[in-house]
């Protein structure tokens, strides 16, 4: 059935993930907020390959693996270059102009899978999936150094039957690195300050309430929440060995079935879990 | 400009039967005018009878007993009235100045004879007893008139007094004041046209003097479906008649959700309140009206019949077609696909072929590919009732975002475009299609508009401290009113179990009254469970008819604002032109419209829209903000009450405690009496627009406040709230009687209470200080010309008791637009020197302003202890120079009167008028106009340049 995702209930159903290799041009190219430890590719790579063989393997998601594309150091972060809901798919035009390119072959695939597609052609409009939460009811769009209002406002037209509030983000590369959906009406948030005063925005800015899964850690606030069929709730996120206090949280959501994750050598590029993959829910093909 | 307000407070306590004896006792000043009265011409003596009903009001001799009767009489006098006004053309409607006479005191003055127009409330009836309010009246005009002459001498003199403006008043122009100069009282009795409306008016027993036919107008509303009802209506009528009707003729019984709309222009709707007269909201606009849908129910599925989701879903339709409610590409085409279900039933491979989609239109822009889209869904529809096809439909439109958010243009602090979306859960910001910002009901503590401002003031978020108020610049003060009256439409509604009385006595002040008087949703559901009758057979055919008449170009007029905002394109700079566009498109499309689409209605004034577009360059308001505030809206509810407020720049109180004891009236029903006493502004002042065009209260106030209450959802708390209240209450006589027992020192006290009572923060403080004044004022001077006046306060006085209320002032205070060079003098005697407005921001008023009086209606049952307002009344005269306006106000709370008078003087002129003399001499005459009472309070506001008014 089409129209509003069927409702909240068909929150979080997927059938497909586009995901893309990591190049190794990651380890020294890719954008960083901060200097750091460099990246292990090795040991990112691994992850990365668990990560995808949890969504299909695990979940049995039907995989879309786009190589890697060494001239775009952060092309394993497919989740900025689209923000795909239920059949359309706005493909964004991201905050970092070295990035830019990466949108091209997410619109190939996107196509292969008969979504509406909806390209953001503004040259003033900057938009970063990652600044992009979508509740199930309405979106939260991030106001960050990657997107602008510009942006946000294309994406209210492209989703027009949903409510889209901005968000300013502060302290933080995008929207979501403090936050997620963590269920169908649960937003997972951390524990900073930016985190919480960014709560209070949405709670504020939105017609509904939504129930919150506080963190301590900001990263691990960042989690993936999937409604598979044969399983019920889905929840990715952050394993115990990286973020032992979150962990011991989200091992409370007894609804959940919980798939920790380790992410340890991307996080060092600013990447989150979600950033990984694009979910897609094709079910209601007819 | 110089303004001065001057507010005269009397407290009576007393009997009826004294307050009678006080009004016969004015009699004797009064008696003078009667001869003079007499005299006058039948024309004059219909206004008299007109006011008479006010009069009645005022405790008037004839009704015998005042309490239960006199109320009656108003209701039926209204009725009447309206036999008046039937004749009477729109246009002569409009208050014409006429030269006053001069009062008796001053026979220097010579009346011009201008043109007054008295727009008689309707009542016809022939009752003395209007007189006696009416040389009270005409005392006070007396009185500006005086001061005028002070002033601006002789020729000045001719002042024009704007009288009230009666709405259907018929021109009892007088001329005749010229002819008799000594009738000012006459003239005082024409001013007191006021337009006694109640707002239910029950028909009414009192034979109407002379049966004069009954005009009608045929007036045409175009329904949901397109289709078109006509019927004729008493010229007088009031909306609910017109509604009821057409709900009749619907077959409609849940009929809370809808409403009429008439439009200003193609972009300006405006509901038809059902509680005042048609003709007075629509004006000289065509009888033309929108059967619309106004609160969109949250869960359509609540609803208790078919018929009425079904009218939902037509005005769905409608909205999305006309890109009032946008949706995706998906949902187009799902709803789409309800929609053919419905009509058409089941898809029928024989019989629907190609095309048969395209006879219906879909969406604003509909792509072959949605219709092969909707076709596609129609067929999995197989097997759906049409009712069930409906519910289907409101099942996936209610979750649209924008579903049932009524879309206002306004800027921002910073003058930056945005949208304001009133809707059932509160107030939302939109900036480009975005939202950022929300107020839930639970947030706002007060909503309130002042001439073209909006202002809300919200709660403080979690860890602040301090409310903040909000302010929102919109194109001109009439859409600022709008906003207002729907944001209190929606929030009475929504949120609370039965609507709240229109401000009470207490709360009385100037502004807008205006409340929703209808049944809330809570009230609606519960009369729509007793709903017991076989579901209504009806059509649906709706859908081809409403769609194209035109290739798909959308229809309805209404919803041009609506487009912009679902306009992708920026519409920043631009939104004028978009708009102006989009107006002249409806204009086509109705031109083509040959079927009658259900939005045809009367976009007459393009050009407003242009007017209203360059009027929104205006300068910036109070800072948005707040986006951090929480969100926990609903537990810490703390209601308030509301009240109108007014901010008036100058003001000098008079406060006067009159021992008398009051009887409220003894039958509920004369409690419940509500006396709408419109305000009439003064037309001659061409400058205030809106206010001159004519009398409708409702439109012309510049000034409107609202507290929501929360009660419905918080019980507990408003149970506190109530406590709280009556503890004011009781204070509040207390101090009363304090003030009977030292009229003078006590004087302090009594504006005190009154700021409790309203709730007033800010209002509080100021009245503080006020009081001091008060007598010190009044010893100081003295003169002859105030002795007209003190007729007319006793006279008040001896009908009913008044309570003041002395809010208005002070409400001032949010954020004024900029105020060019403001002096604040404060006038007391040297030894108390009170500064009054310490806190206030003078507000430069430029127009002569239009001030509304409405009375609030009380419920028998409820208004048992509250104060209850008698009767208000305000008086406006005009001269050359000078503007006063008087408001008289009486109050009965717990058996105690008050009488509060008030007066607004602005002096505009060159600077050759001397200001502080001006000032001098209007204090003075307030002092002599009522000896009896005291000045609470005197301010001053001194502006060297004139503000910029709005547009209308």
């Amino acid at each position: 059935m089409a129209g509003l995702g069927g409702g909240p209930a068909a929150f979080g159903r997927c059938t497909h993930a586009v995901v893309r290799a990591l190049p190794e041009s990651l380890c020294r190219q890719a954008l960083r907020r901060s200097a750091g430890p460099e990246v292990d590719f090795a040991r990112a790579e691994r992850e990365h390959q668990l990560y995808v063989g949890v969504l299909r393997g695990k979940l049995g998601l039907q995989v879309l693996e786009l190589p890697a594309d060494e001239s775009l150091p952060d092309c394993v972060f497919v989740e900025d270059v689209a923000v795909v809901c239920e059949e359309t798919a706005l493909l964004t035009r991201p905050g970092a102009p070295s990035r830019r390119k990466e949108v091209e072959a997410m619109k190939r695939v996107l196509e292969s899978l008969n979504l509406n597609i909806v390209e953001m052609v503004d040259e003033n409009a900057t938009l970063d999936g990652g600044d992009v939460l979508f509740t199930g009811r309405e979106f939260f769009v991030g106001l960050s150094r990657r997107t602008n209002q510009r942006g946000a406002e294309i994406l209210a037209d492209t989703f027009k039957d949903y409510a889209v509030s901005t968000v300013p983000v502060h302290d933080s590369l995008h929207l979501k690195g403090f936050c997620s959906m963590a269920g169908p009406n649960l937003i997972a948030i951390g524990s900073s300050e930016a985190a919480q005063k960014a709560l209070k925005t949405m709670q504020q800015m939105s017609d509904h309430r939504y129930d919150k899964l506080t963190v301590p850690d900001d990263a691990a606030a960042n989690c993936m929440y999937l409604n598979i069929p044969s399983k019920g709730h889905v929840l990715l996120h952050r394993a115990p060995e990286e973020y032992p206090e979150s962990a011991k949280v989200f091992e409370k959501l007894k609804d959940h079935m919980l798939i920790p994750i380790a992410n340890t050598e991307l996080e060092k590029v600013d990447g989150s879990l979600t950033c990984c993959a694009v979910l897609i829910n094709k079910a209601s093909e007819l | 400009m110089l303004c001065l307000s001057v507010v005269t407070m009397t407290t009576e306590v007393g009997s009826e039967t004294e307050v009678k004896k006080d009004s016969e006792q004015l009699g004797p000043d009064k008696a003078k005018d009667k001869p003079e009265e007499a005299s006058e011409t039948p024309e004059n003596q219909k206004s008299k009878e007109a006011s008479s009903e006010e009069a009645q009001d005022s405790s008037l001799p004839e009704p015998t007993s005042q309490s239960s009767p006199s109320s009656q009489k108003k209701q039926k006098a209204s009725p009447e009235s309206k036999g008046i006004s039937r004749f009477l053309p729109p246009w002569l409607k409009k208050q014409k100045s006429y030269t006053l006479a001069e009062p008796k005191d001053e026979p220097k003055k010579k009346a011009t004879g201008e043109e007054q127009v008295i727009e008689e409330s309707e009542s016809q009836t022939p009752e003395g007893v209007a007189q006696p309010r009416k040389s009270l009246e005409e005392a006070a005009e007396n009185h500006h008139n005086a001061k005028a002459d002070d002033k601006e001498k002789q020729s000045v003199s001719s002042a024009e007094t704007p009288q009230l403006v009666k709405e259907d008043g018929k021109e009892m122009e007088v001329e005749k004041v010229a002819e008799k100069k000594e009738e000012n009282e006459e003239e005082k009795e024409k001013r007191e046209t006021k337009e006694v409306q109640t707002a239910e008016i029950k028909t009414d027993d009192i034979p109407q003097k002379s049966p004069k036919k009954i005009k009608t107008v045929q007036c045409k509303v175009m329904l949901l479906d397109g289709t078109e009802y006509s019927c004729d209506l008493e010229k007088r009528a009031k909306g609910q008649v017109l509604f009821d009707k057409v709900c009749e003729h619907l077959n409609l019984l849940e009929k809370d959700y809808f409403g009429l709309l008439f439009y200003e222009t193609s972009e300006q709707k405006n509901w038809l309140d059902p509680s005042k007269e048609i003709k007075r909201q629509i004006r000289s606009l065509p009888w033309i009206f929108t059967f619309n849908v106004k609160f969109y129910p949250p869960d359509p599925s609540q609803l208790t019949e078919d018929i009425t989701r079904y009218f939902l879903c037509l005005q769905l339709r409608q909205d999305i077609v006309s890109g009032r409610l946008p949706c995706s590409f998906v949902t187009h085409a799902l709803l789409g696909s309800y929609t053919l279900q419905a009509e058409l039933g089941d898809h029928d491979p024989e019989e629907h072929r190609r095309d048969y989609i395209s006879e219906f239109q879909f969406a604003p822009n509909q792509t072959q590919e949605m219709e092969e889209k909707v076709a596609e869904l129609h067929k999995t529809h197989r097997g759906l009732t049409p009712a069930q096809a409906d519910s289907q439909f409101l099942e996936n439109a209610k979750r649209l975002s924008m579903y049932g958010v009524d879309l206002h243009h306004a800027k921002d602090s910073e003058g930056v475009d945005i949208m304001l979306g009133v809707c059932a859960n509160g107030l939302l910001i939109y900036k480009d299609r975005l939202r950022i910002n929300r107020f839930a009901w639970p947030k706002i503590l007060k909503i309130s508009y002042k001439r073209s401002n909006f202002y809300i003031k919200v709660r403080p978020a979690e860890l602040e401290q301090f409310e903040s108020t909000i302010g929102f610049k919109l194109p001109n003060h009439r859409a600022a009113k709008r906003l207002w009256k729907v944001c209190v439409e929606h929030h009475t509604f929504f949120r609370l179990v039965s609507p709240e009385q229109p401000p009470k006595a207490k709360f009385l002040t100037l502004g807008s009254k205006f409340r929703y008087s209808g049944r809330t949703q809570a009230q609606t559901r519960q009369a729509s469970n007793l709903i017991d009758r076989p579901a209504p057979y009806f059509e649906r055919t709706s859908s081809k008819r409403v769609s194209r008449s035109l290739d798909g170009a959308p229809m309805g007029i209404s919803d041009q604002s609506l487009r912009d905002f679902s306009a992708t394109g920026g519409q920043a700079a631009g939104d004028k032109i978009i708009d102006t566009e989009a107006a002249g498109q409806a204009n086509l499309k109705e031109g083509g419209r040959e079927d009658g689409s259900p939005v045809k209605t009367p976009q007459l004034e393009l050009t407003q829209d242009g007017k209203r577009h360059a009027s929104r360059a205006e300068g910036p308001c109070t800072g948005v903000s707040n986006a951090d505030k929480s969100s926990h809206e609903t537990l810490d509810i703390v209601e308030e009450k509301k009240q109108a407020e007014f901010g008036i720049e100058e003001t000098v109180v008079v406060d006067e405690t009159n021992k008398g004891k009051m009887q409220v009236a003894t039958d509920a029903g004369e409690t419940c009496k509500v006396e709408h006493l419109s305000k009439k502004d003064s037309s001659s002042l061409p400058s205030d627009s809106s206010s001159s065009s004519s009398s409708s209260e409702s439109e012309d106030e510049e000034v409107g406040e609202y507290q929501p209450h929360h009660r419905a959802i918080e019980e507990v708390i408003r149970e506190e709230q109530e406590e709280e209240e009556d503890m004011k209450r009781k204070e509040h006589e207390e101090k009363i009687q304090h003030v009977e027992a030292t009229p003078e020192g006590s004087k302090l006290n009594v504006p005190v209470e009154h700021t409790q009572v309203t709730a007033e923060d800010l209002v509080q403080k100021n009245t503080v200080t006020v009081a001091t004044e008060e007598k010190k004022l009044s010893e100081e001077v003295k003169q002859d010309l105030g002795q007209e006046k003190e007729e007319e306060q006793l006279k008040l006085n001896g009908d009913v008791s008044h309570v003041d209320i002395d809010v208005a002032p002070q409400l001032i205070c949010c954020s004024e637009p900029p105020v060019v060079k403001t002096e604040m003098v404060t006038i007391s005697d040297a030894t108390q020197r009170t500064e009054i407005s310490t806190k206030e921001i003078p507000i430069v008023q430029t127009e002569t302003k239009t001030i509304t009086y409405e009375s609030s209606q009380l419920d028998g049952s409820a208004g048992g202890d509250a104060g209850m307002l008698v009767s208000a009344q305000t008086i406006t005269s005009e001269s050359v120079s000078t503007t006063t306006t008087t408001h008289i106000t009486k109050m009965v709370k717990g058996g105690v009167s008050e009488t509060r008078i008030e007066k607004r003087i602005v002096i505009t002129g060159d600077a050759d008028i001397d200001h502080d003399e001006a000032l001098a001499q209007a204090i003075k005459e307030a002092k002599e106009q009522h000896p009896d009472m005291s000045v609470t309070r005197v301010v001053v506001h001194k502006e060297t340049e004139i503000a910029e008014e709005d547009e209308e």
